[in-house]
């Protein structure tokens, strides 16, 4: 129940959003997540969008680890 | 398989490996870290992160398990409302197994009740609207996270003017119960927060650690390397004597969270004193429908009385959910006590921490 996952938005009509996790569709209410479109990707928890994926800090954490990763293939 | 975009990545081995042996490097004294969250216990779990820590780092499991901090009385008053004739129980699936003193939903269900489980908030509205000559009910369970959907829900009944829709909130707010373990004098050197939460709250929620008790945090992801990227964040900040609000989790999280969610939770609840099993009643810690909306507040509208009873007396769920024991501790785990026959709470959900252990670490 307390789990929140990343979903893909499909579609949007009023305050509804059907979104997809890897395939599996589910709906999701936008009343907290306005400024989202079709494409991005949001947080689901229990039936609403709860935040939008910022797809820049995603790749900019993973450019932080493989960083690391780079440094410690050096030593 | 369909390559699953912000989880895939995150679960890419030779990361996780480079980052382990970063954290054994980098650990040179003993360190116990709290994870508060029961997504993150299970994550913790599920991906075998303890295997790959040295053994001088401890993840203890915190109260970030909102069916498990769910007091008996909540689950009985649920029972309760269940016995009447014209009350629908809308509820999320987690909690139809957790035992009261004397039923669960799953056993009223099974004795002819009306409960039926959702996915949302507003999913419990939508059988209101449909079946107007009875009072459907929603137990509203869950943190800062959950807590939002409910207030749009309630609002939303409100516009439409949905007279027979009611929720029974336990809706809890995380940092009091924080405090609350670390006043205790549980032996902890830092945090991995809640990054959920703090997708709603902003992590600045989470400042008074720092500031008041000198203990880091680190708000953190689900994903095997987001949890030990967190970890080795939070050494470093041992290491270096320069407790910290950091953010792993930059994805979804910042220092001011989502406003909208604020603002809904704001419109719509008050801060109330609230029972957390292990804890008893903390002050402020919970949220209850305030003056606008107190008509959908189950509590308020159709007031229930339920003698409360004592839980079983060998369980140690409430000393689990303050960090002070392992379910291995209890005589009953993987006994009495399992996910098919659980005793306590923290058995039932997929987030409590014995259900977790049960899983994942009954051989060792």
């Amino acid at each position: 129940m307390c789990l929140s996952i990343p979903v893909r938005i499909i579609s949007i009509e009023g305050n509804m959003a059907e979104v997809s996790a890897g395939g599996t569709i589910f709906r999701a209410g936008m009343q907290m997540v306005e400024d989202a479109r079709p494409g991005d990707y949001v947080l689901l928890h229990a039936g609403f969008a709860i935040q939008k994926i910022s797809a820049e800090e995603a790749e900019e954490t993973l450019r932080l680890l493989r960083e690391i990763n780079d440094a410690d293939e050096v030593h | 398989m369909m390559l699953m975009k912000y989880i895939d990545e995150y679960r890419d081995r030779d990361l996780i490996m480079k980052l382990a042996g970063r954290i054994t490097a980098s650990a040179r004294h003993d360190y116990i870290f709290m994870e508060v969250c029961g997504g993150h216990t299970a994550a913790i779990h599920r991906f075998g992160i303890p295997a790959l820590l040295p053994e001088n780092i401890r993840l203890i499991s915190g109260p970030g398990c909102p069916v498990c901090v769910t007091g008996t009385d909540f689950i009985d008053k649920t029972v309760a409302y269940s016995e009447m004739d014209d009350v629908i129980i809308a509820t999320f699936g987690d909690l139809i197994r957790v035992p009261g003193s004397s039923s669960s939903l799953e056993k009223q269900k099974a004795s002819g009740a009306d409960i039926r489980i959702v996915f949302s908030a507003l999913d419990a509205l939508g059988i209101a609207r449909t079946e107007k000559e009875k009072k459907v009910i929603f137990p509203g369970i869950g943190f800062e996270t959950t807590a939002p959907g409910t207030a749009v829900t309630i609002r939303q009944a409100l516009h439409e003017r949905i007279e027979n829709f009611f929720v029974l909130s336990a809706h809890k707010v995380m940092p009091p119960a924080m405090e609350a373990i670390v006043k205790e004098g549980t032996s902890i050197n830092g945090f991995i927060c809640p990054g959920h939460v703090a997708a709603v709250t902003g992590s600045s929620i989470f400042r008074f650690l720092p500031e008041k008790y000198g203990l880091g945090c680190v708000v953190t992801g689900f994903e095997p390397t987001d949890l030990l990227q967190a970890i080795l964040m939070l050494i470093e900040q041992v290491n270096g004597k320069d407790p910290k609000v950091e953010i792993q989790y930059r994805r979804a999280v910042t220092a001011g969270g989502n406003p909208l969610a604020q603002k809904n939770i704001r419109e719509v609840f008050v801060p109330s004193d609230a029972y957390w099993r292990g804890f008893g009643t903390i002050p402020a810690s919970g949220l209850t429908p305030g003056r606008n909306y107190d008509r959908f507040d189950a509590e308020i509208s159709m007031p229930v009385k339920v003698q409360y009873h004592e839980e079983n007396e060998i369980c140690i769920c409430s000393e689990i959910l303050r960090g002070l024991k392992n379910p291995c501790d209890c005589p009953l785990f993987a006994d009495i006590c399992s996910p098919e026959n659980p005793v306590g709470a923290c058995m039932v959900s997929g987030e409590g921490a014995c259900s977790t252990w049960y899983r994942y670490k009954r051989e060792r």
